[in-house]
């Protein structure tokens, strides 16, 4: 295979901005091609990463399509690659993003050329970083979409973007460059950052504690873990919608698979090490967000609070180390994706129509909205994990695979599933049944069609992996069995040298 | 005769301005040709420092030194200096200060840099960093009808000749404790133990610390940046720095390279400094030509953080980081001198307010320089940052790596807040730009590099990695 898909998927998105970059004229015909240039090259991108699905060898678990240039001299090259895990996630950018860029056409009503620029910038550097195989060009990557997101908040948010734009912009750099000295470190203890090479060497006892700390002071802060969870609310709140969906349903995961590719497969001593502290902060998580969750009379915050509580379920999935719990936070992961961004889209459509954001402000709306009303029924039983959604096999495998590793942990984290039914059934009752309090809901309008294509293709992927998630768990089988082999045999080889 | 082909560029380079001089004297209205003529003088005399030959070369009693670190910060200076005069053409016309003595001074300061990164003996060094500070003076205070800029001259020239002070008795310990004023000579007969030129060494660190205006010894440089006109401003935050860290590298790797032990603590300590006080110091400025000088003394301390690691490695992070500060500034400064309206150039950065919906181009370069400023990837500031930790971490020093990282995420925040006033305040009224072409050229080529040195980032590190002192 040489021609060099990866590197296409990933500059795509690129190009397309480029070109919206360069197009002059009248104000009129610029916008009508910009958005035209956007869905094109966005759907394109989609189209080639389900292509590469289809060819995606299922049967190995070494990575694949590997692209390597010379980048800097001698010292890093420009490598990219997946494996079963990453090319999920590839899959659910691609598909986000052409959302993204309807859902931002339907309400963005300004500087929509500079919009859709900054959400195909943010769609290539995300896919960058789920397929490089390079720390140095992982850390570019993931770096880079703090620029392209820090100006979607600041520009088209709320009445506090500023606020949340710095916050989320501090917070994330202030995680991320310990993570940079930790991957200097690894290069001058290793000698590379290739991480291929990577996985295969065994970084020594001494450094491994630190390392894994500076990477989770960048993941645990990107993912986010309690106590660094503060800036999502804000960030979720202010954000336009678009915003919202890339920052729950992509941002968000990079950290999980950070956990997973980087924490678990370079330090596998200190993982083992710390999987107590990470349970307990993701115990803390579940729990004290979920009753945060409750108390919120701000939509948007609300289904923030569930996401750091969802993300809970991913963080003690991935450190459970069993086979279950794994494959169970990656589905957790790419579910919570699709949900988390179809119940902020139901806000942002709610938004469009009355400009609030407060549960008090609604009410009754089933009467005017029927159709809404039924798609936010099913994204909100796909939230609270409802059998038949794709919630339910995410939360359940983790649940069964934390089982095996400590049932006491297992036990607090089902609270966790509970208190999401209390906090989503109640939001929806307050929102869309009950009397109608405020007028301007009384001449609300149903979903047009955009909007429900929108929903219909989120709906549908969220039944059918919910009813069939086979096809996931075809594509990360090997990968996962393959980690949690060699985590073990880590484990022991440090051991045995430590016995001596 | 060989003697005199090593030192043509400066030959030239002096014999030029002394004809310039004289054109200036004797032709009326002679600006625009001599701004011309300077241009061309400085290109060529870069080509004649790039066509130097490429080994180490000491002439005039081993006290001028021709080597690959000198041939760089030469061409540097030249370039640079360059650049900073084609972009500030316009606002020198519109203020009045056109006048044919600033290209000269400029010329002058720049021999005597050339100087100063050539030299490898004591007095001769000195020679070089008095003329070019006595140009500098009477640039800061250029314009010479406004109290601000005779305020800045004056500072600057007391506290500099305080700083030259301490350094000359500095430089009389070492040739007392150690018996010559050549370099070579020095770093033979000094080591750790020898007390009094330890002393020495501390004073002329204390001197080249003020010249790149590293803490504490930086008092000088917001007062400085922000009374000078612009276009002394951008001269001082680029070509001074280039030779003064020169100098640096050159005064801690060759003279005082066996007392390392004595001096690694300070420069550390002045990296650490600088790289605090330029993130936190910042952050509650306004004017925008302040907040630059805050800037660029976080940025110094990054610069240092790279010097003090005492390897080959050290400094050539350096270098580049230098050289990606230079283009990261010229871009700024390029921004800085379209801020006018009716002939009236602002400095507030309240003034920016809008910029992206009056100035939409602009407004986007502007965006990238200070992301590059602020050191987040893709951007070349990126890489810059990349280097130095590199050499850092190499050399172990995991706190100054941890601190200056941190001093980031600070810094970060006043890059942001201008980036912020660009993009989501409310339109101020629209600038009129000036499309002068030399604005234009190092306004695009400036943040072309930036936005496009990630594509191929060996290209400085091919450049510089011939740079090697020992």
């Amino acid at each position: 295979m040489n021609f060099p898909i990866l590197s296409a998927i990933i500059f795509i998105p690129l190009i397309g901005a480029l070109f919206i970059l360069i197009t002059k004229g009248n104000q009129k015909n610029v916008e009508k091609n910009s958005k035209y240039v956007a869905i094109f090259s966005s759907s394109v991108n989609f189209s080639l990463s389900i292509f590469l699905w289809l060819i995606f060898d299922e049967t190995t678990s070494d990575f694949q399509f590997i692209e390597k240039k010379n980048w800097i001299n001698g010292l890093i090259s420009f490598q990219l690659g997946i494996d079963g895990i990453s090319i999920l996630f590839i899959l659910l950018t691609t598909f986000i993003a052409p959302i993204c860029i309807f859902s931002g056409i339907h309400s963005i009503k300004f500087k929509i050329k500079d919009f859709l620029i900054a959400i195909l910038l943010m769609e290539t550097l995300m896919l960058g970083v789920f397929c490089s195989l390079d720390l140095v060009v992982f850390y570019l990557f993931f770096e880079a979409g703090l620029i392209p997101m820090f100006l979607i908040i600041g520009i088209w948010g709320g009445s506090k973007r500023v606020y949340s734009a710095f916050k989320f912009f501090l917070f994330t750099l202030l995680g991320s460059v310990l993570m940079l000295v930790a991957i200097i470190s690894i290069y001058w203890i290793t000698g590379t950052t290739d991480v291929i090479k990577l996985l295969d060497l065994r970084i020594s006892e001494d450094y491994q504690y630190l390392l894994w700390l500076a990477f989770f002071s960048s993941f645990a802060v990107k993912i986010p873990m309690w106590p660094f969870h503060t800036w999502l609310p804000d960030a979720h709140v202010e954000a336009p919608t678009a915003g919202s969906v890339i920052l729950a349903a992509i941002l968000l995961k990079m950290g999980g698979y950070g956990f997973i590719r980087f924490s678990l497969g370079l330090f596998p001593l200190a993982s083992d090490y710390f999987t107590p502290f990470i349970f307990t902060l993701s115990i803390i998580a579940i729990i004290y967000t979920s009753l945060i969750a409750l108390m919120q009379d701000d939509i948007k915050k609300l289904i923030a609070y569930s996401s750091v509580a969802h993300m809970g379920f991913v963080t003690i999935g991935i450190f459970s180390l069993t086979k279950q719990g794994l494959e169970g936070s990656i589905i957790q992961m790419i579910s919570h994706g699709l949900i988390s961004a179809a119940l902020f889209l139901c806000v942002g459509v709610l938004y469009d129509r009355i400009h609030s954001r407060m549960i008090s402000s609604y009410g009754g709306i089933v009467n005017n909205m029927p159709k809404y009303s039924l798609f936010f029924m099913v994204f909100t039983l796909g939230a609270l994990g409802l059998p038949g959604t794709s919630g339910f096999v995410g939360e359940f495998l983790v649940l069964v695979g934390v089982f095996q590793k400590n049932i006491i942990v297992a036990i607090l984290a089902s609270l966790g599933v509970i208190l999401a039914a209390a906090y989503m059934l109640w939001l929806y009752k307050r929102v869309i049944f009950g009397r109608i309090a405020n007028p301007e809901v009384k001449e609300i309008k149903d979903l047009d069609k955009t909007e429900i294509y929108i929903f219909i293709s989120l709906t549908f992927l969220i039944l059918f992996f919910g009813f069939y998630p086979e096809p996931l768990f075809n594509t990360i089988d090997i990968s996962i069995n393959n980690l949690i082999e060699k985590y073990h045999l880590d484990i022991n080889f440090y051991l045995n040298k430590r016995n001596g | 005769m060989q003697t005199i082909l090593y030192i043509l560029p400066e030959l030239f380079l002096s014999i030029s301005i002394i004809s310039l001089l004289m054109i200036g004297v004797f032709v009326k209205k002679s600006f625009k040709l001599l701004r011309f003529l300077t241009m061309i003088v400085l290109i060529f005399t870069t080509v004649l420092v790039l066509n130097q030959p490429n080994e180490i070369i000491k002439i005039f009693n081993n006290s001028y030194i021709i080597d690959k670190l000198s041939i760089v910060m030469k061409s540097l200076t030249l370039l640079f200096c360059l650049f900073v005069l084609l972009s500030s053409n316009v606002y020198l016309e519109i203020n009045n200060i056109d006048k044919t003595e600033y290209l000269i001074i400029v010329l002058f300061s720049v021999l005597g840099m050339m100087l100063m990164i050539s030299s490898f003996d004591l007095i001769l060094f000195y020679l070089g960093l008095e003329l070019q500070s006595l140009c500098l003076y009477i640039l800061a205070s250029f314009k010479r009808d406004e109290e601000k800029s005779t305020e800045a001259g004056l500072k600057y020239f007391i506290l500099s000749a305080l700083a030259t002070g301490l350094m000359l008795y500095g430089c009389s310990l070492i040739y007392g404790f150690t018996g010559s004023t050549n370099f070579e000579t020095i770093s033979n007969n000094l080591n750790s133990q020898n007390t009094g030129a330890v002393f020495g060494i501390v004073f002329v660190i204390v001197g080249l610390a003020f010249k790149i205006s590293a803490v504490p010894f930086h008092m000088w440089t917001p007062d400085v940046y922000e009374g000078s006109p612009t276009s002394v401003t951008s001269f001082f935050a680029l070509i001074p720095k280039i030779a003064a860290l020169a100098v640096f590298i050159r005064f801690m790797y060759v003279p005082f390279i066996n007392a390392i032990d004595q001096w690694q603590t300070i420069v550390v300590f002045l990296s650490i400094a600088s790289m605090i006080l330029g993130a936190v110091a910042a952050i509650g400025q306004n004017n925008i030509k302040r907040l630059m000088a805050y800037s660029s003394i976080g940025h110094m301390g990054y610069a240092l953080a790279g010097i003090s690691t005492g390897t080959n490695e050290g400094i050539q992070s350096t270098i580049i980081y230098l050289i990606i500060y230079l283009v990261m500034n010229l871009g700024a400064f390029s921004c800085i001198f379209m801020m006018r309206r009716e002939n009236v150039y602002y400095e507030n950065i309240k003034d920016l307010s809008g910029l992206s919906k009056n100035h939409p181009t602009l407004a986007l370069t502007f965006l990238v320089i200070l992301f590059s400023l602020a050191g987040i990837p893709p951007l070349a500031g990126f890489f810059a940052k990349f280097y130095v930790f590199m050499a850092v971490i190499e050399s172990k020093m995991y706190y100054l790596a941890i601190i200056g990282l941190l001093t980031t995420v600070i810094s970060a925040f006043y890059y942001l807040r201008i980036i912020k006033i660009i993009y989501f305040d409310k339109p101020n009224k629209p600038f009129e730009l000036n499309y002068d072409w030399g604005l234009k050229i190092s306004l695009i080529l400036s943040s072309l590099f930036i936005l496009i040195y990630f594509i191929y980032p060996s290209v400085l590190i091919d450049l510089i990695s011939s740079v090697q002192i020992n």
